[in-house]
């Protein structure tokens, strides 16, 4: 098990269950009274714990190396899941997959960054940093979508798209523009769910959509806490403040009507059940699809557009 | 001493407040280091006679250059807000008040209706002076409104873009006006009213990758800094330097994501050929 910063509390309860299991295996005694208090303790820390998470300590969980990705979740969620690889133009990236799945008998095209599970993968996976051609792969899954019927599914999870010198030839920023602007006018619906992080343009370039919910432990900024501390603060030490400067958490997005609705995660975050954190999942998005599956095309087109065309926070003078 | 700064302080001129051209008697290239006087370089269209050199400029400066004399502002009642009370070393609010002080602007992007010889023109044009360009809600409405403006007028649009990206004490907010004027932007296509977007240096982040990159038409000024990621990101990043002329508007026309490079005495003219080609 990893324990972050602040689960520190838990690892402590941890290793004395670990000493009391092993006196009792090696003596051969009853010591399940002692067992069982400490268990109920784990779970009461566990819980306090949580009900108290700063914007930093969730930015720490939506990066915890044991948390679902998306394929994952894809795998979980639908019996049938075939990827698909490839912008039909460059390469195949490896940091956003996709593919046509089935969820409960509807067919659906998911889409999603993709992190690593080991050191080798994460490289593989380039950490989920997304190259221009991962976005155009995404952009063309959904017009295979948009040209079958079937609703999308985006999967957030990325630190930000990849600052290389080849994305920047690759026209990096034209590929995210491109996805923002075809993602407004897709005829199907598309459900977007922040699963871990959701840094500034890499994110919003698959996360434009008609619902966008974020799972508990997730956030949601226009800047990493660790480059805007860099930039504003001259300095990587000012992270802790930076993360709640920027207001990131799922609930500050849900109070400013950025985000629809808030996924509610297992006690210990996802990745303490990640099969339930599933199956919660899948609920969420199956209830989305079906009520946007009810809204006239040209209708959810517009509401999406003037969702969007009404955030902003500003004063109107008059003079 | 005095030579080249400018020896009368407040010179209470509004529009000139609002103007980021250089002031004074002369002026000293930043990249030929060579001396001009401030007439020969505003006859230059404010570019360097001896090389070329685009100075920045701002957005009243490009009004003039663009608009045959007159043009009508748009949209000025908006003013940014603190709604996250975001405080770094500096309060935003704090922030704000230096900004609107140093340039006399309402904000970091400005909305003018205007003609260019003749024919009709929306033009929304960046300030890099005003908190770095930085996109905010208020740069997003305003440009939000124009589009509306000029998709119910069928009036042609172009953004000058002069920015360096999201305005971070916004957070989601300035991040959310990505997808707001890109969805926009998709009205204005579907209307078939003609998008210009006109990359000045320097033009990264967010709003790159957003409406600067969602021109009917892109082009830029010579020699421009245009990216997604900042050269200092990169540069961390990969821990590698950089190849010269990376991320220049050649750079940029060369990768196919920018249609022509204009000068900017021509610019006027490239701008009045568009309009009359995409008239009919």
């Amino acid at each position: 098990m990893v324990f972050l910063e602040f689960e520190k509390p838990l690892e402590k309860l941890y290793e004395q269950l670990e000493k009391i299991q092993q006196v009792a295996e090696e003596g051969d005694l009853d010591m399940s009274d002692s067992i069982k208090e400490l268990e109920n303790k784990i779970r009461a820390t566990r819980k306090e714990i949580y009900s108290n998470l700063t914007g930093w300590e969730r930015v720490q969980l939506s990066r915890h190396p044991e948390r679902p990705y998306t394929l994952y979740y894809i795998r979980e969620m639908s019996r049938k899941f075939v990827e698909l690889h490839g912008d039909r133009n460059f390469k195949d990236d490896k940091a956003i997959v996709g593919g046509i799945a089935n969820l409960d008998g509807q067919t659906v095209v998911i889409i999603g960054h993709q992190k690593g599970v080991n050191t080798k993968m994460r490289q593989y996976r380039n950490f989920g940093m997304a190259n221009p051609e991962g976005y155009r792969k995404a952009l063309r899954l959904m017009k295979l979508a948009e040209r079958f019927n079937y609703p999308v599914v985006c999967l957030i999870d990325t630190p930000g798209a990849y600052p290389g010198i080849e994305a920047e030839e690759r026209g990096q920023s034209e590929a995210i523009a491109r996805n923002l602007i075809e993602m407004a006018q897709l005829k199907v619906p598309i459900v977007c769910a922040v699963i871990g992080e959701g840094a500034s343009g890499g994110a919003i370039g698959i996360g434009l959509g008609d619902r966008v919910f974020m799972l508990e432990n997730t956030w949601y900024s226009v800047i990493s806490p660790e480059s805007c501390s860099s930039i504003l603060w001259r300095s990587w030490d000012y992270k802790e403040q930076a993360a709640e400067a920027l207001k990131l958490t799922a609930e500050d997005m849900l109070s400013f009507g950025i985000i629809d609705d808030i996924i509610k995660e297992p006690t210990g975050g996802a990745h303490a059940n990640p099969e339930e954190m599933s199956k919660i999942l899948k609920r969420q998005l199956k209830k989305a699809i079906a009520e946007l599956q009810e809204m006239d095309t040209e209708e959810r087109i517009e509401a999406r557009i003037n969702k969007y065309a009404n955030i902003g926070v500003y004063d109107v003078v008059t003079e | 001493m005095g030579w080249f700064k400018r020896l009368k302080d407040g010179i209470q001129t509004a529009t000139r407040n609002k103007k980021e051209a250089p002031e004074g008697l002369w002026y000293k290239c930043k990249r030929c280091k060579e001396t001009s006087t401030m007439k020969e370089l505003r006859e230059n269209s404010y570019k360097c006679p001896h090389c070329n050199y685009h100075v920045r400029i701002g957005s009243y400066d490009y009004f003039d250059l663009i608009f045959d004399g007159n043009f009508d502002l748009m949209f000025e009642e908006f003013r940014s807000k603190d709604h996250l009370n975001f405080v770094d070393l500096k309060s935003y609010p704090e922030r704000l008040a230096s900004a609107y002080k140093k340039t006399g602007l309402t904000d970091a992007i400005t909305v003018a209706q205007g003609k260019v010889n003749r024919r009709p023109l929306v033009i929304a044009a960046m300030d890099f002076q005003f908190i770095g360009g930085s996109m905010g809600s208020v740069v997003g409405e305003r440009i939000a409104r124009a589009i509306d403006h000029c998709r119910e007028t069928r009036t042609p649009f172009m953004i000058i873009s002069k920015t360096g990206g999201a305005r971070m004490m916004e957070s989601a907010f300035s991040l959310m006006q990505m997808a707001k004027t890109s969805a926009k932007l998709s009205t204005l296509a579907k209307a078939g009213v003609p998008y210009f977007s006109f990359m000045t240096d320097p033009t990264t982040g967010g709003v790159t990758a957003s409406f600067a990159m969602l021109g009917d038409i892109n082009f830029a000024e010579p020699e421009a800094l245009i990216g997604f990621a900042g050269p200092r990101v990169i540069k961390e990043t990969i821990k590698k330097d950089l190849p010269e002329g990376f991320q220049t508007s050649e750079f940029v026309l060369e990768n196919g994501f920018l249609d022509f490079i204009v000068d900017r005495k021509d610019l006027k003219d490239r701008i009045s050929d568009l309009l009359q080609l995409f008239e009919k």
